[in-house]
């Protein structure tokens, strides 16, 4: 089958690969290019543990297909943390223990990112159907929610 | 003398009694006088049953002690999540 | 129990596998890839119940790219007689359940596998393999399994247990009957008695991460395998059972796991993985899809129960009766047993009878799912209390606390209680402002109790001192949230240094000893306590340490704050020596300091909690809305007190979930119809409120911090909870779960 080159920004790098045409960017970001932070919880866009940023909008990978992003942006989790500083969503889901097994915890954390980057003071019920896209089964969403609030009260330069 | 209590199933196998005492210092001990006195209930300690001692319920019972008035039950394993 | 204030246990330290789990480096089941590595697919049965026929892998294996097909054939017979069968694992149904031989019993049905360069390639193969089935009527329904003309899913079975016992071959798998005094008596001695019968679905554990494992096949016919699961010794155990290995010829790595309550505690795509591995000579590695885990992995049991409790006026039980019917799935062994020990726990009874029966259905064969068993007993238990405390004009929370087992009372199904918190949830729940807040229109609130036994078990753990003064804690279970700081408090604790110069760690099969898995709330508990006694072992060699350099008796030195001090008169001569001054010294006063202990834990104490839940009833839609909720459990001592109060939150939001949508619906051909996030309908956070949590702290005395299992009674309580609050909203007793918006509707309109 005719593979398809594709070029991309991944985290602000440029990234380059070979694609089937119905590949989709989820499976070529963890097996192509081995950034397995974004995770699969489903396949069919109903858990969110894909959830990456597609020329900054919020995106489940595994409904994108890879050929489509050739010539745009892509953030993943990858690229969340300033190097070894935490992003302040992600040290408020340490400090708030937002996180039980945490392999839901990539796709929170890029998904809130994208809530505050939008709407930096959300209340709980924006936040609580801004993320009704992205399952946990662990902790009862709670602590996330409380996690996510505070976070945003820390960015907004309040906390 | 410890007392083993039986499930209404199990009473059968010990001539009908509810509760039976046995002198055992452990469950090795107390496991090998009732095969010896009660053959029918072999199938039982066979399976390999959780016991409970006072109340406190132990998965895998041999050497665990007992004291002279403790209460044994033997119990399904049950499993967790 | 220590009576010294505590330092580190009891504090909410940041967990240790926190920053590589926010920053997406954790390495969870499906994150390991190996050169050479192959993709391996399975192939499951379109039909509920079949005869197999015959396999024709030859078109499949002749596709490029394609290195290995492998049917049941290719496994070892399943183990039968003498070693067969460990408590509750029978090892001969868990080999045909990880591959069909005879018949395939339910959709998803593991019938041949195939491993292949890419995914794509095994996909294709997987449609090349020919399968002939004689289709026969799948027993979908308890109803159905259980009718005289029914088909039989094994022939070869014959019911266990108590007569009378059906005769010949069965889908009843065993009856069993337990209770004490005369039912008969208590109930002629009742002013008021309730009879109701209640029905629950089959619903599944949920876990966010499906199966995966690699496994490659070493020299000597060894394997290793790495893969998410709640045991790693359970993989080795289980995979040499299937596969008529010695349990030391695999090794077994845990990766991360991303969630499990219960359904990560048996093999499904590991001893298949092995097999492929072997036959291809590369490694292999399986990925379910989210399908195929709705469809082939453990769901827990549908269930329908009778209960009859009769009451004095003053709300004292006389007698309480039962009768449980659980769906084992394909195989027997639903976790009924427990359904029965748990459903009358909580209350003190004189006379009592409880019977219950297993029964095989044309599903996949239950796992174990938190608590097993115990949920589905209490919605029916609680709902007859609920309804008794309306007919005598009783408050539900004083009904149950005429009745709360104290301590040295007799549980329903034999023991007599030890210690516990379960009048103290009660009282908790009175005085909670929660209780006594205003309902508006179509609100209503109701509260329910739950218990669980907790597990104990076998654990082991190595306390390793490093040249620097920290330490490291390894154990052999898989951490599933937030264990892994919970053991470095405890050993922080015993060594006196900070939690965060401690590094747990979850070892391989190889690197530490036998430990029993991650379930059953036992690991706080269980290897808590190896990893104190293993901590107390290094102190025990510090002190030591510390009398040699000082050149006094060992009965001189004191620990005392993480420092070996000298005592009885030396104190003057000798200044206190920190651990990372004796770590350091180690080479020269007699080598490198490290403790273990292996242990089998006794004591792990029950957990009772009590929960009040809030709804709204849109009498338009049919939909339920939990406005309030509050968990209130005894945990014994929280050691980290954020990772409890999460066990309590999810517990509560899965139990929440059970009761308001979460159902597998099934056509009349057996297929699953909802096996997809989107129609398998979990709770999402727009769906819930906040989960209040009170802990309540009532130590259990056999361990040293006064841990109690904590995970898994949370779920126990708000299968009933949320039907009162919807009875007391609505005027509708709701007695099948779950209470869907269709059925409110249809019951509102009636
Ligand atoms: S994996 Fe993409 S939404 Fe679930
Ligand atoms: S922490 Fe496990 S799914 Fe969210």
């Amino acid at each position: 089958m005719a593979k398809t080159h594709v070029i991309t920004e991944v985290n602000g790098e440029e990234a380059e690969f070979l694609c089937e045409p119905g590949q989709t960017l989820l499976e070529t970001l963890r097996d192509e290019l081995n950034l397995t932070g974004t995770k699969e919880g489903c396949g069919t866009g109903d858990c969110g543990a894909c959830s990456v940023m597609l020329d900054g909008r919020l995106v489940c990978s595994c409904l994108v297909l890879s050929p489509e992003v050739d010539g745009r942006k892509l953030e993943t989790i990858e690229g969340v943390a300033d190097g070894e500083k935490l992003h302040p969503i992600q040290q408020k889901f340490l400090e708030h223990a937002a996180l039980q097994c945490g392999v839901c915890t990539p796709g929170f954390v890029v998904a809130t990112k994208a809530l505050l980057e939008k709407n930096p003071d959300p209340t709980e019920e924006e936040t609580r159907y801004w993320l009704a896209g992205n399952l946990c089964r662990c902790t009862g969403y709670d602590k996330i929610i409380r996690a996510v609030l505070d976070a945003a009260a820390e960015l907004r330069g309040e906390a | 003398m410890a007392i083993v209590v039986l499930p209404p199933a199990l009473r059968a196998a010990v001539e009908g009694s509810e509760r039976v005492q046995v002198k055992a210092e452990n469950i090795r001990e107390l496991m090998s006088t009732l095969r010896e006195r009660f053959p029918l209930l072999e199938e039982t300690l066979d399976a390999g049953p959780a016991v409970s001692i006072d109340g406190e319920i132990i998965a895998d019972p041999f050497l665990e002690k007992l004291e002279p008035d403790s209460e044994v039950h033997f119990l399904p394993q049950i499993g967790g999540g | 129990m220590s009576e010294k204030k505590l330092k580190y246990v009891g504090t909410r330290p940041i967990r240790h596998d926190g920053v590589d789990k926010v920053l997406g480096k954790a390495n969870f089941g499906a994150d390991l890839n190996l050169p050479g590595m192959l993709h391996g697919k399975i192939l499951r049965s379109p039909h509920a119940h079949a005869k197999i026929i015959s396999i024709n892998t030859a078109k499949a294996e002749a596709l490029d790219g394609v290195l290995a097909v492998i049917t049941g054939d290719d496994f070892p017979p399943p183990p039968s007689g003498k070693g067969s069968v460990e408590g509750p694992q029978d090892f001969g149904d868990m080999a045909r359940n990880v591959m069909a031989r005879e018949k395939a019993l339910y959709t998803g049905h593991a019938i041949a596998a195939v491993a292949a360069t890419t995914t794509r390639i095994a996909e294709i193969a997987l449609k090349a393999i020919e399968v002939e089935y004689e289709v026969l009527e799948p027993v979908m329904t308890l109803e159905r399994a259980l009718a005289p003309d029914a088909p039989i899913l094994h022939e070869e079975m014959r019911a266990k247990g108590e007569e009378p016992l059906p005769e010949g071959p069965t889908n009843v798998a065993t009856r069993t009957v337990m209770g004490f005094g005369d039912v008969d008596e208590g109930f002629s001695s009742a002013d008021v008695v309730v009879e109701r019968e209640f029905t629950t679905e089959t619903v599944h554990q949920g876990y966010i991460e499906p199966h995966a494992v690699v496994a490659r096949s070493i020299s000597d016919g060894r394997a290793e395998v790495y893969c998410c699961t709640q045991g790693q010794f359970m993989v080795r155990k289980y995979c040499s059972k299937v596969l008529d290995m010695d349990p030391t010829q695999i090794k077994v790595t845990a990766s991360e796991i991303g969630g499990g309550f219960g359904g990560k505690t048996v093999v499904y795509a590991e001893p298949v993985s092995i097999v492929l591995a072997r036959k291809s000579g590369r490694p292999v590695k399986i990925v379910m899809s989210r399908e195929e885990v709705f469809i082939a992995t453990g769901p827990t049991s549908g269930s329908h129960i009778r209960v009859k409790i009769g009451v004095k006026n003053d709300g004292t039980i006389t007698a309480a009766d039962a009768t449980l019917n659980y769906e084992a799935g394909a195989f027997k062994g639903s976790p009924v047993m427990a359904g029965m020990m748990t459903i009358f726990s909580p209350y003190r009874m004189d006379h009592v009878r409880i019977e219950g029966f297993d029964v095989v259905v044309n599903k996949p064969k239950v796992a174990a799912y938190r608590a097993p068993g115990a949920p589905m007993a209490a919605f029916a238990t609680e709902g007859v209390m609920d309804e008794l405390a309306s007919q005598l004009g009783m408050d539900p929370v004083d009904l149950r606390l005429v009745n709360a087992v104290k301590e040295g009372d007799t549980a329903a199904y034999g023991p007599k209680f030890k210690v516990h918190g379960f009048i103290d949830t009660l009282q908790a729940v009175k005085n909670h402002p929660h209780y006594k807040a205003p309902l508006g229109p179509n609100q209503g609130r109701g509260i329910a109790c739950g218990f669980w036994f907790n597990a104990g078990m076998q654990s082991s753990a190595n306390v390793i001192l490093n040249e620097d003064g920290n330490a490291t804690v390894v154990t052999g279970n898989p951490d599933i949230g937030g264990s892994r700081t919970s053991m470095a408090l405890m050993a922080a604790e015993e060594l006196g240094i900070p939690v965060d110069k401690i590094r747990p760690v979850v070892a391989d099969t190889e690197s530490v000893g036998y430990s029993d898995l991650t379930g059953g709330s036992r690991v706080t508990f269980a290897t808590g306590m190896a990893v104190v006694e293993a901590a107390k072992d290094v102190v025990r060699q510090l002190r030591e340490r510390a009398a040699q350099t000082w050149d006094v008796s060992v009965d001189d030195v004191e620990w005392r704050d993480g420092h070996a001090v000298a005592m009885n008169g030396h104190a003057d001569d000798h200044e206190p020596l920190s651990v990372a001054a004796l770590a350091g010294s180690a080479a020269k006063t007699g080598g490198p300091i490290s403790g273990r202990a292996s242990l089998n834990a006794r004591g792990p104490g029950p957990g009772f909690a009590t929960h009040i839940c809030d709804v709204e009833v849109d009498k338009e839609t049919g939909r339920v809305s939990v406005l309030r909720y509050t968990a209130v459990q005894d945990v014994g001592r929280a050691i980290h007190p954020s990772y409890v109060e999460g066990q309590m939150q999810g517990g509560a939001v899965q139990g929440i979930g059970w009761a308001l949508n979460e159902a597998y619906m099934y056509d009349e051909k057996g297929k699953l119809q909802n096996p997809s996030f989107l129609d398998y309908r979990m709770p999402v956070a727009s769906d819930m409120p906040m989960i209040d949590t009170v802990i309540v702290e009532v130590p259990n005395p056999t361990h040293p911090y006064g841990v109690r299992g904590v995970g898994e009674t949370p779920i126990v309580p708000p299968l009933p909870a949320v039907a009162h609050a919807v009875n007391q909203a609505t005027g509708v007793r709701f007695r099948s779960l779950p209470i869907s918006p269709p059925r409110v509707l249809a019951a509102l309109d009636d």
